[in-house]
């Protein structure tokens, strides 16, 4: 069913992860992938994904949450890992047949690579599994509050985005419903070739563009009605204020930051 | 014989993610060939999760479902022409048109069916005059309509498979008082044209309790209670505790008799309430007193 589709769910909780600042997990984000690119050596992988385990047993995420996430990525992570197995030259050869050779550099970069994406795409779950859609935009606006001197509509941005990220669950269940009354009536989307199956999703598509502009054009009302007039003045009710744990977690990224640059020097 | 039966049936959502929640369970279910059935239950009571097994769209996680004594999920075969046997009217389903004429959209059911032409031509005809569409309408784009009119093409695209069991979801939510009425009719005459099995979800007590001839009350994933509407409305409380609303006149009855009134218990409409009233009036003496009322 469409609806049991992970990435980029929410997962409420109340872990320290959880109440940290939105823009400290932006940050901290940025700095974790900053970090995973300077990683050199066995080492200062091995550290970087202790360092992630340890953050995942923190905010209580759930191993299946994180595997079920990973199912749509695992097609790429093949092809990545396939790719720089076939097309890395190295100077070893293990295994060589008419045309395709594979050396011991190009299995070692594909490890590599392959563990830095995984990583990756981990850490990120991190982020999105611990902070509501909201708070995250929340943290986007003020994030990028300064460029609104250079007329960057920022609040404009973050608006929308949070109004995509709220409809999303809605028409994933209305796509549900119109297939399920589609159904009913003997549609089938299943078998045929690419040119019917194509055809067979016009009964889904037509009603679900007319449902989401009929739903833009309640909710513009709703909005105005209630005097929604974009973010100038606006004021918030929950203002985000940075707390102790907060720099806390600065600092410990900061260690973190300079450790593996270390461990990438020294072995 | 029954047409449509459940044993055991059991469906949970989310199985295994923190969402997870069961929606019915261990549900033994059946309605009889000809029976107008209602299925009522407070939001959430697993309603609409019930009637998605019925023409197979969702698939128990435990239990079965049968038409006619075989099992809907024998084969994919199977279950497609179940679709077209157990009609599924949905909540709102105006919102599933989609074609460029209303005739076209009417046609959709009949046409998946693999039916000829003139045989989907006919149908759609038929269909549209169940229920009251006019012929000049068909022609007409499905967004062109009114209200009530969309509800009705809607209703006509199911009929016009010509089903053994209609299943509607609410099909009158959201109407006025016209357009209800309007439709609980045309759903009578198709019933009685074909002798079809109709079964209605509804919270409309009113409404369900001068059509049906069995109720069936789910509460929290479970059948609270199965009868006649005389048999249900009789616990009148019972109902209000559940969340829903029996009909007025049985809650006046009820009422009634609190302050003594000897009124009959199996009360449910209006005329019924009226001639135990005059009943009491016209010399069969009572315990209670009429001030009382």
């Amino acid at each position: 069913m469409l609806r049991d589709i992970t990435l980029g769910q929410y997962f409420p909780g109340n872990t320290v992860v959880h109440r940290l600042d939105p823009r400290t997990k932006l940050t901290l984000m940025i700095v974790y992938i900053t970090a995973l690119f300077m990683a050199k050596g066995l080492f200062a992988y091995l550290f970087m994904f202790s360092i992630l385990i340890l953050c995942l047993v923190v905010s209580k995420i759930k191993p299946r949450a994180v595997l079920s996430g990973l199912r749509p990525i695992f097609i790429i992570m093949i092809f990545t890992v396939v790719l720089n197995i076939f097309f890395v030259r190295g100077e070893t050869v293990l295994f060589k047949w008419q045309f395709i050779t594979v050396t011991k550099e190009g299995v070692v970069t594909a490890a590599y690579m392959a563990s830095r994406l995984l990583m990756l795409i981990v850490g990120t779950f991190l982020l999105t599994y611990t902070t509501s859609p909201i708070t995250l935009t929340d943290g986007l606006e003020r994030m990028l509050g300064p460029l609104k001197k250079i007329k960057v509509p920022v609040h404009e941005f973050a608006m929308m985005m949070s109004i995509a990220l709220r409809f999303i669950p809605t028409l994933i269940e209305e796509t549900d419903k119109i297939m399920s009354a589609q159904k009913s009536r003997g549609a089938d989307f299943e078998s045929g070739g690419l040119i019917k199956k194509a055809k067979a999703l016009l009964p889904i598509i037509v009603p679900l563009f007319i449902s989401a502009f009929r739903r833009a054009d309640d909710l513009a009302t709703a909005m105005e009605c209630r005097c929604y007039h974009g973010g100038e003045g606006r004021t918030k009710m929950k203002v985000l204020r940075l707390a102790f744990r907060d720099y806390l977690a600065f600092l410990c990224s900061a260690a973190v930051v300079a450790s593996v640059v270390l461990l990438g020097i020294f072995t | 014989m029954p047409i449509l039966k459940t044993e055991k049936l059991t469906h949970t959502y989310s199985i295994k993610t923190p969402f997870e929640h069961v929606a019915i369970s261990d549900i033994d279910f059946e309605v009889s060939k000809g029976e107008y059935l209602g299925l009522i239950g407070a939001t959430g009571s697993g309603k609409s999760t019930l009637i998605g097994h019925l023409n197979g769209l969702l698939k128990p996680t435990s239990g079965s479902v049968f038409y006619d004594g075989t099992s809907i999920h024998e084969s994919k075969k199977r279950t497609r022409e179940i679709r077209f046997k157990v009609g599924l009217v949905f909540q709102y389903p105006e919102y599933q048109l989609f074609e460029a004429t209303v005739f076209e959209d009417i046609a959709f059911g009949p046409k998946n069916m693999g039916l000829q032409d003139s045989e989907v031509n006919e149908r759609v005809l038929e269909a549209a005059r169940f229920v009251d569409l006019d012929s000049s309408l068909l022609e007409k784009s499905p967004f062109e309509l009114s209200g009530g009119e969309k509800r009705r093409a809607a209703i006509a695209g199911v009929i016009a498979m010509r089903p053994e069991v209609l299943i509607l979801d609410e099909p009158t939510a959201g109407l006025d008082p016209r357009g209800q009425a309007q439709i609980m009719r045309n759903i009578a005459h198709y019933k009685d044209a074909y002798n079809t099995t109709v079964i209605l979800v509804t919270h409309n007590m009113e409404e369900v309790a001068r059509s049906v001839d069995r109720l069936v009350v789910l509460n929290k994933g479970s059948v609270f209670a199965s009868g006649t509407p005389a048999e249900i409305f009789m616990s009148a409380e019972k109902l209000f505790e559940l969340g829903l609303a029996p009909p007025k006149a049985s809650m006046i009855a009820s009422r009634l008799r609190s302050f003594g009134l000897a009124t009959r218990p199996d009360i449910y409409t209006i005329e019924q309430l009226r001639q135990s009233l005059n009943l009491l009036r016209g010399g069969e003496q009572s315990g209670g007193d009429d001030n009382a009322s």
